[in-house]
């Protein structure tokens, strides 16, 4: 009701100074009405004012120290702006006046303030928001600039607020609005420092000297290890466009931010007014920020990652975005082929291959077994796999095969020279490619004493000189 | 500038040495000096005098024995002036505790000026930041972690529903016990560092304590815990009551 009486009260001014050209107070637009801010939790962001004119802005946030989940089985006791890790989102316009109260929670064990990186001010609000637990406390400022600001907690140790939870963004929008696009997100890339291992389960601590030493076990989006992954992933349309604020709190590294299967189509650099176009990654630094706009063309899952690439697959910088429709397969066409790939050199026989073949020693079936064993393991395993069974469909059983074991050149003829086209084994019909193998006649034999002798497989020794007489024969 | 309030208006001004003894359960810390967190004078030793401490903090049962005796300090009776809202709201009553696991607890939720009015009446008096500070610098008893270690453990675990009593977390090599780990402490100027002065420097450390930016003119840097204790009195008011903050008491040794 109340909030039904500021829209109606600020829908009154905008109609009595609406048609009227701007008026000025002082340097600045006129401060026209009021209303108290919407906050929203990561990913949400809030919808633009949409004011015409600079209003005074109520922001009522309260600091709660509580136990969260870091990750999976991972608790952590985080400081928190709003109960949530990374704190509320805040979104205002340029030239707004924001009048600030924070409040810290009675069973807070510590003081907190807020230091706002859009205020225009000593410590940016920090000395004039210092809360003891149990109180509020009030500050106004002007929002002169616009443009996407971190804001963090500043109560020494300031590292120590950070680490814990303390930071979140607050967006003033330029007067003239930024362009419309589908849909919105807010993503928050921070670190933490515990004394426990990477996903050791229990309540985690803050370790000093690895924040000190800037080696952090968790680099995360939005406040915990896949908070927004699988089914609490951020989720578009094809055809949609989408904005992400992203900030970077740090503490301590810097972003190479990066969106798997994407480019930007325009980066605000360092949410400021500069934009860049057709960006494959950018930098973010420790306490700042960028504005990132791209369209969804295909359907899929577009993947955010910090490129330094281990913080993404190792410590948890990962988060998703679900892009929901119909293919495009002139953008983008699938997986439209899949065949052997056989290279040059390396499989192939080559024709200045003139190694001189040392003398043959013929070896024991032992030994034939040993070598033949880690020959198959390297040469042959990745199609007709470890078991010998290859896989139906593509690359035919070499266990129990009756194809094989019925050939008079005991299979020599295949390694030397590859084989393709039709072939039926144990009834069942296969049609690929083998590439040659370069592989020396001593080697050949004791894969093929070691494939003829394995899996079923009862088929003897097969000596050098064998393979020699097949090479020969097939030249 | 609030010390001087209390000086002239309080109800119980801090008159200066009461001739009265030791009691039982305080220990005598020989003086001696120790560095500066904060310096401000260019002279980083700060020298402490040979004084009396309290082994354990105040508990709610002996505040309660205080505020029968003066029930002016009592919830109702209490002047704003002194006290905020927050004054012994964990009580049940007046006269009451409450929760009989309390007893012995520590009294939180207790002003500086009440914190005060209490010293006086014992006989004693609240310790100075440079005593107290002493007197926590000592290393645990039967414990080897360091002292900064053991605080910042204190700080990641959340705040517990009811406070132990006193004499249950760590006692230090002088035999005073919870010097860190269960609350925080109010000492009698606990806002000289930030507030005390109108000169120029000591504006200076304010901003240099609580901003981002600028350089620490702090004697070790990465003394989280000491912060932590500077920024935390910094944020206090003489009539704040917090859940986590009582005191103990102090005397001079002469």
């Amino acid at each position: 009701m109340k909030l039904f009486l500021n829209c109606l009260l600020t829908l009154l001014f905008a109609l009595l100074f609406g048609c009227t050209p701007r008026q000025k107070e002082g340097d600045y637009e006129k401060v026209v009405g009021y209303r108290e801010a919407i906050l929203t939790n990561a990913p949400e962001v809030p919808k633009s004012p949409g004011a015409k004119y600079p209003q005074k802005v109520i922001v009522k946030l309260e600091v709660v120290e509580k136990v969260m989940r870091l990750a999976d089985g991972v608790d952590y006791n985080f400081w928190t702006f709003g109960s949530v890790v990374p704190g509320k989102f805040i979104r205002i316009r340029e030239g707004d006046e924001v009048e600030f109260h924070l409040s810290n929670h009675p069973d807070s064990k510590l003081p907190h303030n807020i230091d706002l990186h859009a205020v225009t001010g000593p410590g940016g609000g920090a000395e004039a928001s210092m809360t003891a637990p149990g109180h509020t406390t009030q500050f106004s400022f002007k929002a002169i600039n616009s443009g996407l600001y971190i804001y963090h907690c500043a109560t020494a140790p300031v590292g120590m607020h950070i680490a814990n939870g303390m930071y979140g963004l607050i967006f003033v929008e330029p007067k003239e609005g930024l362009p419309p696009v589908d849909k919105e997100f807010y993503i928050m890339q921070s670190e933490f420092y515990t004394k426990e291992k990477f996903g050791r389960p229990g309540l985690s601590s803050f370790d000093m000297q690895k924040a000190l030493d800037e080696k952090p076990e968790y680099v995360v989006f939005n406040g915990s290890v896949g908070a927004a992954m699988g089914d609490k992933a951020m989720k578009v349309n094809v055809g949609e466009t989408v904005r992400l604020y992203v900030g970077n709190i740090g503490p301590n590294l810097i972003s190479s931010f990066h969106v798997i299967g994407e480019i930007f189509d325009k980066v605000y650099i360092e949410g400021g007014d500069l934009i860049n176009k057709n960006v494959q990654s950018t930098a973010i630094p420790a306490g700042g920020s960028a504005i990132i706009e791209f369209k969804c063309e295909v359907p899929g899952s577009l993947t955010l990652v910090d490129h330094s690439v281990f913080r993404a697959f190792n410590k948890g910088a990962l988060a998703q975005i679900h892009v929901e429709g119909k293919e495009n397969t002139r953008v983008f066409s699938g997986k439209q082929r899949d065949a052997v790939y056989l290279p040059e050199g390396s499989a192939v026989q080559s024709i200045t291959d003139k190694r001189p073949e040392p003398p043959m020693a013929e070896k024991s079936m032992f030994e034939r077994m040993e070598k033949g064993k880690i020959l198959y393991e390297n040469n042959c395993a990745a199609c007709h796999q470890q078991n010998g069974e290859g896989l139906a469909g593509a690359f035919p059983p070499l266990a129990e095969s009756d194809y094989l074991m019925k050939r008079e050149d005991k299979g020599a003829g295949i390694v030397i020279n590859g084989l393709s086209g039709k072939i039926t084994v144990n009834g069942k019909e296969y049609d690929g490619v083998m590439p040659q193998m370069q592989l020396t006649d001593d080697e050949i034999a004791s894969i093929l004493t070691y494939v003829r002798n394995s899996w079923g497989n009862k088929g003897g020794l097969v000596n050098a000189a064998e393979v020699k007489a097949v090479r020969a024969g097939s030249k | 500038m609030i010390i001087a309030l209390a000086l002239i208006t309080g109800p119980v001004a801090c008159a200066n040495d009461p001739k009265s003894s030791p009691t039982a359960d305080m220990v005598k810390i020989a003086g001696g000096s120790y560095e500066a967190f904060f310096e401000t004078t260019g002279d980083k030793t700060v020298r402490v005098k040979p004084f009396y401490l309290d082994t354990k903090a105040v508990t709610n049962a002996e505040y309660l024995e205080f505020v029968k005796a003066n029930p002016k300090w009592s919830r109702s009776k209490v002047t704003r002036l002194y006290t905020d809202a927050g004054y012994l709201k964990h009580w049940k009553g007046d006269f009451e505790i409450g929760n009989p696991q309390i007893r012995n607890s520590p009294v939180t939720n207790v002003s500086w000026f009440a914190a005060n009015a209490y010293s006086k009446w014992k006989g004693k008096r609240l310790p100075t930041m440079a005593e107290w500070e002493y007197a926590g610098r000592a290393s645990f008893a039967n414990d080897s972690r360091p002292v900064e270690e053991v605080i910042l453990d204190w700080y990641s675990k959340p705040s517990q529903k009811t406070l132990p009593p006193v004499g249950s977390s760590l006692k230090n090599v002088l035999n005073v016990y919870d010097m860190h780990g269960l609350i925080w402490e109010w000492v009698s100027d606990f806002n000289g560092i930030v507030m005390g002065g109108d000169s120029r420097s000591n504006s200076a450390i304010q901003r240099d304590l609580f901003c981002a930016s600028g350089s620490f003119s702090a004697a070790d840097k990465e003394d989280y815990a000491a912060f932590m204790r500077f920024a935390f009195r910094g944020s206090l008011e003489a009539r704040y009551s917090v859940n986590n903050l009582g005191f103990r008491c102090a005397m001079d040794a002469n």
